[in-house]
């Protein structure tokens, strides 16, 4: 029982921690990308037709991940070579992407979907229950722990890692040290597109296999929070992504307990749930002003046209 | 090749008038190859869509029904967004706005007065105003994002709504659909001409456009707004204070998308339903922009974006086409007129090649 709910926790926290992940590789560029619901829809449209038009769920990954590259790719267009209101054109990104993934998607309501299957790791998936567990999940499982690690490296310990922070933290100055700020930006757009397509694809491919109109229901503005959740650092997200992840779980195992046992708890208060903990997890962090502005990337949000 | 800005030097006025325009026309353009690629006419496609609701009375009407609701929550949102506070949760304010207005005829069905409509009108403004103020304490007391605050309130409003209207508002008599009783004639809006559907919502939503666009101009309240958006440092120098403004412009935004909300309720759908907005709050949004966050600019903007929910209903009828395309159309009309804004600040040099050009330079 307590593995079975463990292992739809981390089915559920997966692309929160995914998107947030792209997501704060953005920020810490210095670009708030408010489309990540935008974007994630997309994945999840492109996602659920390329598996269904090649049969191949591994293919249906590459193409989330294409969609939602290219798709923030306008939003990286807009904000960065023509500096484009950035809180605009995310709320923009977000309304074109619901209506247009609608639009591809009816050809595909009420399919079957292809389900991404789970790859045993030998060995490893022996050891009693953290094997079944950890080591028998699905690619896009591994990938978004591969994630964690991977940008806490390059973030903190690579050289253009370093970079980035500093343009995120000063347009300006690292624009007057040599560093090119609109090319690294357009990079770290593309690559928050690509992770919140990835956190698109695991919807339409692993959560629920299958095509449903506004399937990512709110689930790129949480991740947007958990971004300052998080205070813009990997780990954190991964922690994050797993608290939001298991409300989410708890209150569906709620409406179950609470219809079995006929009590009368209405399964609306309890949906509302991942809602309300996103507000009282924003109050809880950004209640302090000096530790908010300590993290967050000084340049955030603020338009950048080089002079030359 | 590159694309270059160079700041001008002033505002340029005629871009600030062309830019909407400019848009438009791009949007329209990208419409026709979209229903080409869906293996429609696109001409035949644009008339059904843009020009055929306007042919008559009875869609005439139906387009004032909607850009009603566009124009009131958007010239309140054009406050916030001029003094830099994004609030995106105007479709929750608009649903708390509706359930609030509708208290009085829900529980009182039997109540016939001639006081029961301004009283909703007030209950709604007032219950829209409060909810867009949880976010404006939790920004000022807790310095919380207002952006994410404001459109969680979003999901737990349309919830909220959800349970009520299957639950203790649910019409014993409706045969089990999930809906509040009618109601009674004294808590309908209006209708303003005898030739069809349209209420009193588009002469609320005129009457908010002038006195927001009176006060922008003409009131201190206005410079304030637009003094603390550009700069908020500026702002306190001049002795106005941020905090004030977050209150000020959220409540008030909140009061008017409220004032939609109830307006929609009793003007056109005449009862309390699971689903009360096409999104009219995320739409309003465009409104607001392609409106260039201008009181008479929104009016106009406003009719545009209702004729986007017509056409998208047009064309499903006589296209076969899903009324999708209506929020394709909205999006591409936001993304165009973003674009289009860069022209009024910026002079757009194409260089095609870079090398020669900095060569050129030096």
């Amino acid at each position: 029982m307590f593995e079975a709910i463990l292992l739809t926790v981390i089915t559920a926290s997966t692309p929160l921690v995914i998107a947030a992940l792209g997501e704060l590789v953005t920020e810490r560029s210095g670009v708030l990308n408010l489309g990540v619901e935008g974007m994630m829809i997309m994945g999840a449209v492109a996602a659920f037709a390329t598996a269904q038009l090649t049969g191949s769920a591994y293919l249906g990954i590459l193409g989330g991940i294409v969609g939602g590259g290219i798709f923030s790719l306008l939003f990286g267009f807009l904000t960065l070579t023509l500096v484009a209101n950035q809180v605009a054109t995310g709320l923009a990104l977000t309304i074109l992407g619901l209506g247009l993934s609608g639009q591809i998607g009816e050809a595909f309501v009420g399919m079957p979907g292809v389900r991404l299957q789970p790859i045993v790791i030998p060995l490893l998936s022996d050891i009693p229950f953290f094997g079944r567990v950890l080591f028998s999940q699905d690619l896009i499982f591994y990938m978004s722990v591969a994630l964690v690690f991977g940008i806490s490296w390059f973030l903190f310990k690579s050289r253009a890692g370093l970079k980035m922070r500093a343009i995120g933290d000063s347009h300006g100055s690292a624009h007057a040290l040599g560093i090119n700020v609109v090319r690294t930006r357009y990079l770290a757009v593309l690559f928050g597109g690509a992770c919140a397509g990835l956190a698109g694809a695991q919807l339409s491919l692993v959560y629920t296999p299958q095509w449903v109109e506004n399937m990512t229901a709110g689930r790129g503005w949480i991740a947007l929070a958990l971004v300052v959740f998080a205070s813009w650092r990997p780990l954190r997200v991964l922690a994050g992504g797993y608290l939001f992840g298991a409300v989410g779980i708890g209150q569906l195992h709620a409406q179950l307990l609470a219809q079995s046992g006929g009590i009368a708890i209405p399964s609306q208060l309890l949906s509302a749930l991942p809602y309300v903990a996103t507000i009282v997890v924003l109050i809880i962090i950004s209640h302090n002003r000096r530790t908010t502005l300590i993290n967050t990337p000084a340049s955030l949000g603020k338009p950048f046209v080089p002079d030359r | 090749m590159r694309i270059e800005l160079q700041k001008r030097g002033n505002t340029s006025v005629l871009f600030s008038v062309l830019s909407p325009l400019l848009a438009l026309a791009l949007t329209l353009i990208a419409g026709a190859i979209m229903f080409g690629l869906l293996g429609k006419s696109p001409l035949n496609s644009l008339y059904i869509y843009f020009v055929e609701p306007l042919l008559d009375v009875w869609s005439l009407h139906e387009l004032a029904i909607k850009a009603a609701p566009l124009i009131l929550i958007a010239v309140g949102l054009s406050v916030c967004f001029r003094s830099n506070n994004w609030n995106i949760g105007a479709e929750g304010q608009f649903t708390i706005g509706a359930i609030t207005g509708s208290i009085l005829p829900v529980l009182n069905p039997e109540w016939h007065s001639p006081l029961i409509l301004p009283l909703m009108l007030i209950m709604g403004m007032i219950g829209g105003a409060l909810y867009a103020g949880i976010p404006a304490l939790l920004k000022t007391r807790f310095n919380t994002n207002e952006i994410l605050t404001s459109l969680m309130l979003v999901y737990i409003a349309q919830l909220f709504l959800d349970w009520l209207v299957r639950g203790p508002w649910r019409d014993p008599q409706g045969y089990n659909f999930p809906q509040t009783k009618s109601f009674q004639p004294e808590a309908v809006l209006p209708e303003i001409l005898d030739s069809g559907r349209a209420h009193l919502g588009i002469v609320f939503a005129l009457i908010a456009a002038l006195a927001l666009w009176f006060m922008m101009r003409f009131m201190l309240k206005g410079f304030q707004v637009s003094v603390l958006g550009q700069s908020e440092r500026a702002g306190r120098f001049a002795g106005f204070s941020a905090r004030k403004m977050v209150w000020f412009s959220m409540l008030l935004s909140g009061a008017l998308a409220g004032l939609a909300g109830i307006s929609e309720v009793s003007g056109s759908i005449g009862h309390v339903q699971p689903v009360i907005s096409p999104g009219y709050g995320f739409t309003a949004i465009i409104v607001a922009f392609l409106g260039r966050l201008n009181p008479l600019g929104i009016i106009a903007s406003g009719f545009v974006l209702a004729l986007t929910y017509l056409g998208g209903e047009a064309a499903q009828l006589s296209l076969g086409i899903s009324d999708k395309v209506s929020r394709v159309f909205q999006g591409l009309i936001l993304f165009f007129v973003l674009s289009c804004d860069t022209l009024i600040h910026y002079r757009i040099r194409l260089i095609l090649n870079p090398s020669a050009a900095q060569e050129g330079k030096s």
